[in-house]
C-alpha cells in the first residue's frame, strides 16, 4: 500500500468537477425517465382566507393535460410537523403564493398554460403581514426551534448600563432575505406500486425520505431518494419543501414519472426565505471601552403554518464579555411565507447588528475598532461559562488587521476623498458554532487495493465528496485514486443533511472511523485483504456527545474597504479580507472558495439583497433576478480568505470546524462599518443602496 | 413544426415543437440535452447560455422557431469545438489519457481551467458561465479583469463568489492557444 502523506489539507481538485463542466452531471429533473409528465403548480392569489371554488374545466381542454390536481381530488396526506407540506388538503389560504393546485401535461408548456388557466374563487379574510416593532401579536419564545432559550439574562442589565459611563443605544433592520440558490426546488418522482423513487434537490435525504413517508403512509424503506448532484442549497432545501411532495402525489395519481421544477419566481413563497430582524441593542462600557451591560433584543416575525424564528440574538451570547447581559427574541406570526433556514440562520443579521453596535462604541470611546474587540474577548463563553475548546478571534483580527494593512488607517470619518468618491474602511468578527450530527458509514476493500467509501452524505457544492475522500484516503493511507466514494442516496448509509455547516465533520467522522477500523483489519490480517474483502461500518452516534463540557466555534475577522459615490451615493466595495480560524482547513482549494463564497454573499447582503413585503397583496415584490439583486461578477472585487492554524483536540477526528457559513457572518458590518468610515454617515438599515445614503449627502 | 438545426456539430430533428417553446426546452427535454440549465426562465442568470450561429444567447429567450436551420453550441459541444479550433492550426490535436486507464475525452482549454482553479461548486452556473467565457476568450484572447468581470456579469454565481471563476478564465488565456482542447488530466491529482 502506498502511503500518502499529505491526502488531507491538500488543495485537491473536485472529483465531480469533470462532469459539470461537460454538462453531464445529472440534478433532479434531469433524470431521464420514460413517458415522464410535466407539472406546474398554481399559486394562491389572497395571502388568506378560503377557496370558494376551483374551476378546472378551461385548464383541462388541452389533450396534452393529464390532470389538474386540486383540494377537492388530491390524494390524502398524513399530517406532518411541517405544515407547508400538507399540500391540497384544505381550502384554507395561509399565505400568498401557497400552491393551491398542480397542472399535470405531457410538456412544461402544457403544464404552464394549464396552470395559468385554473380559475380559483377566494372568499378573502382581512390579513397581517407586515413586521412592526409594536406589533401586537409579539410574544416572547420559550425556546427558538426547540434548541435555544428565546430569553437570557445576566447580572443585572438596567442598573448597570443607566449608570454605566458609556452608552450607545440603536436599532438596527435587516430586510427579508432569499437563499435563490442557482438550482431552483426540483423532483421527479415515479411510484413502483407502493414503493416511491424522487430524484430531489435536497440538502439531506434522509428527512425527505422520512417525511414522504409519512405523508403518503408508507414505510421508509419502501422510498427512494437520490440526490447526487444539487445545485445549491443554502439553507433553503434543509429540508423536505413543497415541490417533491407535489411530484410524488401527482406520479401516484397518473401512474407515471413526474418531474417538478419550482419557478424562479414561486421560490420567495414557498421554498422559506430569511425573516426580517429589528435588533434593538443597548451598551453600557467603561471610558476604556470594556462592555459592563449589553442587551440584544431581537423583534422579527414567522409564519401561520411554521414556528421558525431567526435567532439573532444568539451571536451576543457568544461574542464579548458581557457580565450584566440580555439576550431576547419577540416574534409575531403573520400572514407571510413561512421563514426558514438560509445561510447561519441567526448569526448572519444579529452580527451584522452587533458588530454595527461594537464600532459605534469604538467611535464613542475613541478607541480602535480591532483593539476595542480584542479588550472585551472572553476567556470562558460569556452566557454558558464553558471553556472555549478554542478561540482565536483576537489573532484573527491583528492578522487580518496586518494584511489589510489596517493600522495606517486614520479612523476619522468622512475625510478621505479621491476625486468625487469618499474612501472608508470598516471592521467585523465573524462567528459560526460548531454543529456535529451523528452519521453512519461503511467502507470496503477489495483485495485489488481498491476502497469502497459509502455515505448519504449531500454535495450542495461545498466538495463534499472529495473532502470525503480525502479524509478516507487519509485514514486508510491510501492514494486517493485508489478511494471511490458515493453519496446523495438513501441507499446508503444514513447520514444528517448538510446543513449547520456541520456535514464535513459529521459525515468525515463516520467515515474516518470506518476507514481506521478497516486498516487495522487489514493489518491484523497481515496487510492484505482476504480475496472476498473486507468491510467496516461506523456510527458516530456515541461518539458525537464528546466535547460537549466546551464552548465550540469558528472565529473569524473581515476587513472591507469600500468608495461612496458623493454625486450618485453609489457604495462599491474595494477589497475585502477575511481571516478565520475554523480548525483544520483539510481541503485548502475547496475551503477557501467556501470563505468567499460565503463574504461574498454578504457583501451582496449588505449592498443589494432585500426583499419587500407588499401591504395590500401580501407578498415579496422583489421575486426575481431582475428586482432581488445578487452580486454579479462586475460587484465583487479581490477577495482574500485566509486561515489561521487552529489546533482544537475536541472536535472530532479531522479537527475541523463547519466552514460554509461562517464567510457570510460580519461582512454586512464591515462593509457597513465601513460605509460610515467613509462619510460619516451610520446605516443601520440593509441593503445600504444609493436611496439609504443620498439624502446625506444633500 | 419539424424543427431542423445543428447542435454541437450534429444535426438534430425534433417533430411537433411548439414554435413558441425555448431553444432552452428543445435541448434538454427533446434533444436529451440537459447541460444548459434553466435557472430563471427569462434571461437573468445565464445559467442556460449557449452560442447561436456564434452569437451568445440565453436560450431560455430563444424561441424554438428561431433556431430553425442555425448552429448552436452547448455546454455538451465545447469540447469537440476546441478540438476543431485546434486541430484547425496545428492538423490535430492529440488527447491524452485520463486517470486509472479510462480514456477520457480532451476538455476545451476553458473546461480545463474551471477544473484546476476550482471554479466549480455546485455546478448549476457552470455550463452557461463558461459557454460565456469560452465567447470570450474567443475573441479577445488576453482579457484583463475588467474585461472578464464584464463578459461574465449576466452569468450569477450564489456560490464561489467569482474569484476563482475570473482566475479560471486568467488561467485558460494565459495556457494560450498553445495549451489546446487535448489535455485532459482531471481530478484527483490537482495541485
Amino acid at each position: 500500500m502506498t502511503t500518502m502523506e499529505h491526502t488531507l489539507g491538500a488543495s485537491i481538485a473536485r472529483l465531480e468537477s469533470r462532469a459539470k463542466v461537460t454538462g453531464t452531471a445529472r440534478y433532479a429533473a434531469e433524470y431521464v425517465t420514460d413517458d415522464a409528465l410535466y407539472a406546474w403548480p398554481v399559486p394562491a392569489g389572497i395571502a388568506r382566507g378560503e377557496i370558494t371554488a376551483v374551476h378546472t374545466e378551461a385548464a383541462m381542454t388541452d389533450p396534452a393535460v393529464v390532470v389538474v390536481l386540486t383540494h377537492q381530488n388530491a390524494p390524502r396526506l398524513h399530517p406532518v410537523e411541517d405544515r407547508t407540506l400538507t399540500l391540497l388538503q384544505s381550502s384554507h389560504i395561509a399565505h400568498r403564493g401557497q400552491y393551491i393546485a398542480l397542472a399535470v401535461a405531457t410538456s412544461l408548456e402544457a403544464a404552464r398554460s394549464a396552470a395559468g388557466a385554473v380559475l380559483v374563487q377566494y372568499k378573502a379574510d382581512h390579513h397581517d403581514v407586515v413586521l412592526a416593532e409594536d406589533h401586537p401579536g409579539l410574544y416572547m419564545p420559550e425556546e427558538i426551534d426547540g434548541l435555544w432559550p428565546g430569553t437570557r439574562e445576566h447580572g443585572d442589565f438596567d442598573t448597570v448600563y443607566a449608570t454605566a459611563e458609556i452608552r450607545t443605544d440603536a436599532v438596527y433592520t435587516t430586510p427579508p432575505m432569499h437563499n435563490h440558490p442557482m438550482e431552483p426546488h426540483a423532483a421527479t418522482a415515479l411510484w413502483d406500486g407502493d414503493a416511491l423513487t424522487v430524484y430531489d434537490s435536497n440538502q439531506g435525504s434522509v428527512t425527505v425520505q422520512h417525511t414522504l413517508a409519512q405523508l403518503f403512509g408508507i414505510d421508509a424503506g419502501q422510498v427512494r431518494v437520490v440526490s447526487e448532484h444539487v445545485g445549491g442549497g443554502f439553507g433553503s432545501k434543509g429540508t423536505a419543501r413543497p415541490h417533491v411532495v407535489l411530484a410524488a402525489m401527482a406520479a401516484r395519481v397518473v401512474g407515471r414519472p413526474v418531474k417538478l421544477a419550482v419557478p424562479r419566481n414561486h421560490m420567495p413563497a414557498v421554498v422559506g426565505h430569511r425573516a426580517p430582524t429589528i435588533q434593538r441593542i443597548r451598551i453600557g462600557a467603561g471610558r476604556d471601552g470594556c462592555i459592563q451591560a449589553l442587551a440584544h433584543e431581537v423583534v422579527t416575525c414567522t409564519s401561520m403554518v411554521g414556528r421558525f424564528v431567526e435567532a439573532a440574538a444568539l451571536p451576543s451570547r457568544v461574542m464579548y464579555i458581557a457580565p450584566n447581559s440580555r439576550t431576547a427574541h419577540r416574534v409575531t406570526r403573520l400572514d407571510i411565507p413561512a421563514p426558514s433556514w438560509m445561510r447561519a440562520p441567526g448569526e448572519c443579521p444579529g452580527m451584522f447588528a452587533l458588530e454595527s453596535a461594537i464600532d459605534e462604541l469604538a467611535y464613542v470611546c475613541g478607541i480602535d475598532p480591532v483593539e476595542l474587540r480584542i479588550r472585551n474577548d472572553p476567556q470562558v463563553e460569556p452566557d454558558s461559562g464553558l471553556p472555549f475548546s478554542s478561540r482565536h478571534l483576537t489573532e484573527c483580527l491583528r492578522e487580518g488587521a496586518r494584511r489589510f494593512g489596517w493600522h495606517e488607517r486614520d479612523p476619522s470619518p468622512g475625510t478621505r476623498y479621491e476625486g468625487r468618491l469618499l474612501i472608508g474602511s470598516g471592521v467585523a468578527a465573524s462567528m459560526y458554532p460548531v454543529v456535529i450530527l451523528p452519521s453512519r458509514a461503511e467502507v470496503r476493500a477489495d483485495p485489488d487495493g481498491h476502497y469502497w467509501v459509502r455515505v448519504n452524505a449531500t454535495d450542495i457544492g461545498t466538495g463534499a465528496r472529495t473532502v470525503l475522500a480525502q479524509i478516507a484516503a487519509d485514514a486508510l493511507t491510501a492514494p486517493l485514486g485508489y478511494v471511490h466514494i458515493s453519496i446523495g442516496s438513501t441507499d446508503l448509509p444514513e447520514a444528517p443533511l448538510a446543513g449547520g455547516s456541520s456535514g464535513t465533520a459529521s459525515w468525515g467522522w463516520a467515515v474516518h472511523n470506518a476507514c481506521v477500523r478497516l486498516r487495522g483489519l487489514i493489518e491484523h490480517s497481515g496487510g492484505s485483504v482476504p480475496a472476498g474483502g473486507l468491510s467496516v461500518s461506523a456510527d458516530t452516534t456515541e461518539d458525537v456527545k464528546s466535547g460537549q463540557e466546551y464552548a465550540r466555534c469558528a472565529f473569524g475577522a473581515q476587513f472591507a474597504e469600500v468608495q461612496v459615490d458623493t454625486d450618485t451615493a453609489e457604495v462599491r466595495l474595494r477589497r475585502l479580507t477575511g481571516v478565520f480560524a475554523a480548525g483544520r482547513i483539510l481541503n485548502a482549494r475547496t475551503a477557501r472558495s467556501q470563505f468567499i463564497g460565503g463574504m461574498t454573499m454578504g457583501l451582496s447582503m449588505a449592498l443589494m439583497e432585500g426583499s419587500t413585503m407588499d401591504p395590500e397583496f401580501g407578498d415579496y415584490a422583489e421575486r426575481d433576478f431582475a428586482s432581488y439583486h445578487v452580486a454579479v461578477c462586475a460587484d465583487v472585487p479581490a477577495i482574500e480568505a485566509h486561515w489561521i492554524d487552529e489546533e482544537d483536540p475536541h472536535l472530532n477526528p479531522m479537527h475541523s470546524k463547519g466552514i460554509g457559513e461562517i464567510g457570510i457572518v460580519g461582512t454586512a458590518a464591515a462593509v457597513a462599518n465601513a460605509v460610515h468610515h467613509a462619510t460619516g454617515v451610520r446605516v443601520r438599515t440593509l441593503p445600504i443602496r444609493p436611496d439609504t445614503l443620498l439624502p446625506h449627502f444633500a | 413544426m419539424r424543427l431542423t438545426f445543428r447542435v454541437n456539430g450534429r444535426q438534430q430533428q425534433a417533430d411537433d415543437v411548439w414554435e413558441g417553446e425555448s431553444l432552452l426546452y428543445v435541448l434538454r427535454e427533446r434533444l436529451g440535452l440537459p447541460g444548459s440549465k434553466n435557472a430563471c426562465e427569462q434571461g437573468e442568470c445565464g445559467s442556460c447560455t449557449v452560442r447561436l450561429d456564434g452569437l451568445l444567447v440565453c436560450s431560455c429567450l430563444v424561441a424554438a422557431g428561431q433556431a430553425q436551420g442555425r448552429d448552436v453550441v452547448t455546454v455538451e459541444g465545447l469540447a469537440s469545438q476546441a478540438k476543431k479550433r485546434a486541430d484547425g492550426r496545428s492538423g490535430g490535436a492529440d488527447g491524452r489519457t485520463g486517470k486509472a486507464g479510462t480514456d477520457l475525452q480532451p476538455l476545451s482549454p476553458i473546461q480545463q481551467a474551471f477544473i484546476d482553479a476550482g471554479a466549480v461548486q455546485c455546478g448549476f452556473c457552470t455550463p452557461g458561465m463558461l459557454v460565456a467565457a469560452d465567447e470570450l476568450l474567443e475573441r479577445n484572447a488576453s482579457p484583463t479583469d475588467a474585461d472578464i468581470r464584464e463578459a461574465l456579469s449576466g452569468n450569477l454565481c450564489r456560490c464561489t463568489g467569482y474569484q476563482t471563476i475570473l482566475a479560471a478564465v486568467r488561467l485558460a488565456a494565459a495556457r494560450g492557444t498553445a495549451d489546446t482542447a487535448g489535455t485532459a488530466d482531471t481530478a484527483g491529482t490537482g495541485g
